[in-house]
């Protein structure tokens, strides 16, 4: 059920980042959107604001529930996905492509602390039980 | 024993259920030392017939005056549908809508009050209400924080042509947090506030001007001139309003260039009785880009699974019981009966009969001006357009002259003597659509008489007099 | 389903009878201050506006109707006697800013009020003016903070809150400026004493709790709790949420509490009107007296006289434009003088009474306790995370079903840390035959669940509409009718 692609990197609070040259994209993963369900707004981050690793810096919410998005590297914000604010479910429909959150510049030398697509699956995996 | 309906072989036979011994045993997981030994001091239980006889002397004690007060409460006449179906049972207990759908009645409801609210603002959306004006302001205050994500340091320009009770709500409320409050003085003059004494005070930092239509004085504020200013210092204007007034004059979306984007204010002139104080109601009105800082509950119009209209409360996942520490305020109600009985009244009024209500109320206290005017001694203070209060200045001290209507069964006004003492002894009152020209000459009567006595006995009761003063 | 009311509008309708007669006086306001175009109310006759919201009212669940099993909030009878005293013209008249000469009539019963929770929670001081609970526990929360200020004590940032809390608590703890941190449950509902030992500190400003908690157990350690609290120089913050089930028994005040709120609309029968108005006072022990919010009444030489900042200069505030829900006030005072003493300390005795009944009869009939071991207090939680597997029938679903057999839902998926729970209070107010009904009912419902599980999938079925697309609300929100602007 899960879809977890293993070109993408991930983080343990279920964000997933993808490296498109001195750029990374960052969204919420497939199995982060089943379990909350309709998605009906999104909060993202303002363009040039500088996050940290760990930051608060966005909010999905569906009719029951409100999840914050967890920063999973530290530097400035290029681009936000804007069709979110007008359509949110397309993290529902296309997780991992039209579904994305925002765009950041990492800091130099920022070495990434995140889970490779086996070790994210088996987190998943273990909080099933 | 009152409102338990259980008979002697309903408990046994319960507690043979529980397999418990007695009562007693129910309780034994809590540790005997923590239970209430000494009885409690409470009196022991009246009928219901000794409370009513109780209850009618004491409503008794504080009734039969003819009351010119103001001051943020206003007293209508109520039509008898309002309360009469606003006490049925099924608008009375019932719970908050959670559950949809057995709560239509009162979800239906509240989307009528939302539009008609939003209509008398001309604002898009309105929220199902807060607890009172003065709540109302403090949440649209925090509102304006929110929606401002730039400034680190919140300035929030109040004005003192607002009520001073709102204003002391407002600092209890935000007070914990980082936002200052900056008074903004009116002119003397003309009770008002002062586009250059704005100026003045505003920084770089400051995120919302709060503008009250009628101001606290019943004075009308410039808010064309207002609201466009804020527009260009890319400030949040917040209106504060009295919602009967709107239906006269002009509502805040239409303010200046712009519209204000947020309106809040004081239910209570809609349908809802004095009562002491409350319970009454705050409305809380925006613009569509602010909706989602809008606190409290919301009802939206949805279908249900077979296509049919229904409505929901929408926009929960901001409220506590979900966002809990992230939540946009703690509050978890709104104040649905007061609301039920405003929608009721709007409805029985209609857009004409509402404004009747403000044009004869304005009429009367445009009346009750002339006519104070005329006693020799008293000042008419701000010569200002203004709704249906006045600010009034007395010869006399003004604790004094309250107590001595008073004792003539005369509600005078409300004594700005402790909360603006740089306007000396004024008294602000108010007429509306309630109070006859025969009521007015009373009024006018009594004032003379007590203001021309020389009585000697004034000064030995003036002491006194000021101890029994609210506030 | 009824018309919306703008439906029924026809130009130049209005109900005749209520508009002011017509005055022959200029307006002397300058146009530019005037409104041009009229709102847009309902333009209707006064039988048509009667009829509307009469039919509305009748598509509502009520507890003048149906029973309401609805853990948290204390769903009893609302004396209609009470009700219609509060509606005395002497009560209605009365301006809130009148001198209190002409005031002490209401007074009278406020301050009787204030001494009745006083004698009922074992607290030192009261204020009545908080309107909901929610504001009574930030009024609470803000005089926990006055009192570190004023003791020099800044370094006070965090409260501590059980994870099984009512999700005001933190709410409210982070609006007065707190960090919130929440202390784990153990396996029988308790608070965990070793990690609250080690949450505790000299950052620690106090701790919010229930007692019954919200698991629907008493917290037996309640003293030891208090005891670690106290000792890193925190307060004890008591959730009056569930004071019925110890009214009469057990004080607030004895358990080592410092600071509490009280739900009128629970405890004291006042009516919820579809939502509000409520009542929240906060009571408070000696250190926390100074900094009580205003205005407060009290009796000097025979005549009540409110007390506001000037007399109370440590206040923490106002927190309503006058004196809080004078008319919710009133009638708590009345129906705790209906009840009186006795009657008080019945309260909590049939509340769990009725609560551990039903409790009894749904582990007979085969539902699971989420604390098998522990006794009810006026409230239980029954999971069923077993049915949900099996059939895959939600506490959702069965809450919906409910409905159906014209019987209110119970509180659903709370607290969060027991997996498809109902939280279930029946009060003192129902007969043992409304309980009956209700274990059959819900015996029913399971035997639905197993053999025919898509008819409580989709209940319910008999009210005026079906489930409703909360989604559709969320994402395309129609919040006023479109006639004036579109949905946004």
């Amino acid at each position: 059920m899960n879809n977890v692609p293993k070109s993408l990197q991930y983080s343990k609070t279920h964000e997933w980042v993808r490296r498109d040259d001195d750029l990374f994209t960052i969204g919420i993963t497939d199995h982060a959107q089943a379990m909350l369900g309709h998605l009906v707004y999104v909060e993202l981050p303002e363009p040039e604001s500088n996050l940290e690793v760990g930051q608060e810096c966005a909010v999905v919410e569906s009719v029951k529930a409100a999840a914050d998005v967890y920063s999973p590297v530290s530097g400035e914000v290029v681009e936000i996905n804007e069709a979110l604010l007008e359509t949110p479910q397309l993290i529902n429909e296309d997780p991992y492509g039209k579904g994305w959150l925002f765009r950041i510049r990492p800091y130099e030398n920022e070495a990434l602390k995140l889970l490779n697509s086996e070790q994210y699956l088996k987190q998943v995996v273990s909080e099933a039980h | 024993m009152p409102f338990i309906p259980h008979s002697a072989q309903d408990i046994q036979e319960m507690l043979a259920t529980i397999e418990a011994a007695n009562m007693e045993q129910l309780f034994d997981e809590i540790p005997a030392h923590l239970r209430v030994k000494n009885v409690l001091a409470i009196p022991e239980s009246l009928t219901e017939m000794e409370l009513g006889r109780l209850m009618r002397a004491r409503a008794q004690q504080d009734n039969n005056l003819l009351c010119f007060i103001g001051a943020g409460a206003y007293e209508h006449h109520i039509p008898a549908a309002v309360w009469e179906v606003a006490s049925r049972g099924e608008f009375m207990t019932a719970y908050t809508p959670y559950q949809a759908e057995a709560s239509q009645g009162t979800l239906q409801l509240l989307y009528e009050y939302q539009t008609m609210m939003a209509s008398l603002m001309a604002l898009d959306v309105s929220n199902a209400s807060m607890y009172d004006g003065a709540t109302a302001l403090a949440e649209a205050v925090l509102m304006a924080v929110r929606a401002n994500r730039k400034n680190k340091l919140h300035r929030i320009l109040l004005p003192r042509s607002v009520h001073p009770f709102y204003r002391q709500v407002v600092k209890t409320i935000i007070g914990q947090q980082n936002i200052q409050i900056d008074d903004i003085p009116f002119d003397i003059n003309t009770g008002r506030i002062s586009l250059a004494v704005l100026k003045e005070v505003a920084a770089e930092t400051t995120t919302a001007l709060v503008i009250p239509q009628p101001n606290f004085f019943g004075v009308l504020e410039e808010v064309d001139a207002l609201t466009d200013w804020a527009y260009t210092k890319n400030v949040i204007s917040i209106a504060v309003v009295n919602p009967l007034a709107m239906a006269l004059l002009k509502p805040p979306g239409q303010w200046g260039k712009t519209g204000a984007d947020i309106a809040c204010g004081e239910g209570q002139p809609l349908g809802v009785p004095l009562a002491s104080g409350g319970p009454y109601y705050g409305f809380l009105c925006c613009k569509k880009e602010f909706v989602r800082q809008l606190p409290g509950r919301i009802v939206g119009r949805t279908v249900d699974q077979e296509g049919k209209q229904g409505f929901v409360l929408t926009l929960q996942a901001r409220e506590q019981h979900i966002r809990r520490a992230k939540a946009t305020s703690n509050i978890c109600t709104n104040q649905g009966l007061l609301v039920t009985a405003s929608t009721i009244y709007m409805s029985l009024l209609g857009p004409k009969g509402l404004r009747q209500v403000a044009i004869t109320s304005h009429q009367n206290a445009e009346l009750l001006k002339e006519k104070l005017s005329t006693i020799e001694g008293v000042e008419v203070v701000f010569q200002s357009p203004r709704f249906h209060e006045w600010v009034i200045r007395l010869p006399k001290p003004v604790a004094l002259v309250l107590r001595q209507l008073a004792e003539r069964k005369m509600q005078g006004g409300f004594n700005l003597n402790s909360m603006y003492p740089e306007l000396g002894e004024c008294l602000l009152v108010c007429a509306t659509e309630t109070k006859t020209e025969e009521d007015i000459r009373k009024f006018v009567t009594l004032l003379t008489s007590i203001l021309s006595s020389t009585n000697l006995l004034d000064k030995a009761e003036q002491g006194g007099a000021h101890a029994k003063t609210y506030l | 389903m009824p018309k919306l009311i703008f439906e029924l509008s026809r130009h130049g309708r209005c109900a005749r009878a209520q508009v002011p007669r017509h005055i022959p006086r200029a307006i002397n306001i300058p146009k530019h201050f005037l409104r041009q175009e009229e709102p847009f109310l309902p333009e209707v006759a006064e039988l048509q506006v009667v009829r509307h919201f009469t039919r509305l009212s009748r598509n509502n669940f009520s507890i003048d109707t149906q029973f309401y099993p609805l853990g948290s909030c204390s769903m009893k009878y609302n004396p209609r006697g009470v009700h219609h005293l509060a509606m005395l013209e002497g009560f209605l008249n009365h301006h809130p800013l009148s001198l209190d000469i002409n005031s002490q009539g209401y007074m009278a019963c406020a301050y009787e009020l204030q001494e009745i929770l006083k004698a009922v929670t074992g607290m030192s001081g009261v204020s009545l003016t908080p309107m909901a609970g929610a504001q009574g526990e930030f009024a609470g929360v803000a005089m926990i903070r006055a009192y570190h200020f004023a003791r020099h004590d800044l370094e006070r940032k965090e409260i501590l809150v059980p994870d099984a809390a009512h999700g005001t608590n933190p709410a409210t703890a982070a609006q007065c400026g707190f960090i919130v941190r929440e202390i784990p449950t153990d396996t029988e509902g308790n608070v965990d004493i070793e990690s609250l030992r080690a949450a505790v500190g000299p950052q620690t400003a106090g701790m919010m709790l229930t007692n019954p908690s919200t698991l629907g157990v008493f917290e037996q350690k309640i003293q030891d709790i208090a005891a670690i609290v106290h000792q890193a120089g925190g307060l004890l913050y008591y959730d009056g949420a569930n004071l019925n089930a110890i009214l009469g028994k057990v004080r607030p005040g004895d358990m080592g509490f410092d600071v509490m709120h009280i739900n009128l609309h629970k405890t004291f029968a006042t009516p919820h009107g579809g939502g509000g108005p409520g009542g929240g006072p906060v009571a408070v022990s000696d250190r926390l007296v100074p900094f009580l919010p205003t205005p407060i009444v009290v009796q000097r030489s025979g005549l009540y006289a409110w007390h506001s900042e000037k007399e109370c200069p440590q206040t923490i505030g106002r927190l309503s434009a006058f004196m809080g829900n004078a008319g919710i006030i009133l009638r708590a005072y009345m129906y705790a003088r209906l009840l009186g003493k006795e009657g008080m300390e019945r309260v909590a005795e049939f509340a769990t009474l009725n609560a551990n009944y039903l409790l009894a009869k749904l582990k007979a009939a085969g539902f699971t306790p989420a604390y098998v071991n522990r006794r009810a207090s006026h409230e239980f939680i029954i999971t069923l995370k077993t049915e949900a597997k099996e059939w895959h029938v939600t506490a959702l679903d069965v809450a919906k079903r409910l409905l159906d057999y014209d019987i209110h839902a119970p509180t659903m998926y709370f607290p969060l840390l027991v997996p498809e729970c109902l939280l279930i209070e029946p009060t003192e107010t129902e007969s043992k035959e409304m309980l009956d009904i209700f274990v059959e009912a819900l015996i029913q419902i399971l035997h639905e669940a197993k053999t025919q599980p898509d008819l409580v999938r989709t209940a319910p079925h008999t009210l005026s509409v079906r489930r409703l697309d909360e989604v559709k609300a969320a994402r395309e929100l129609d919040v006023v009718y479109k006639q004036i602007i579109d949905p946004l």
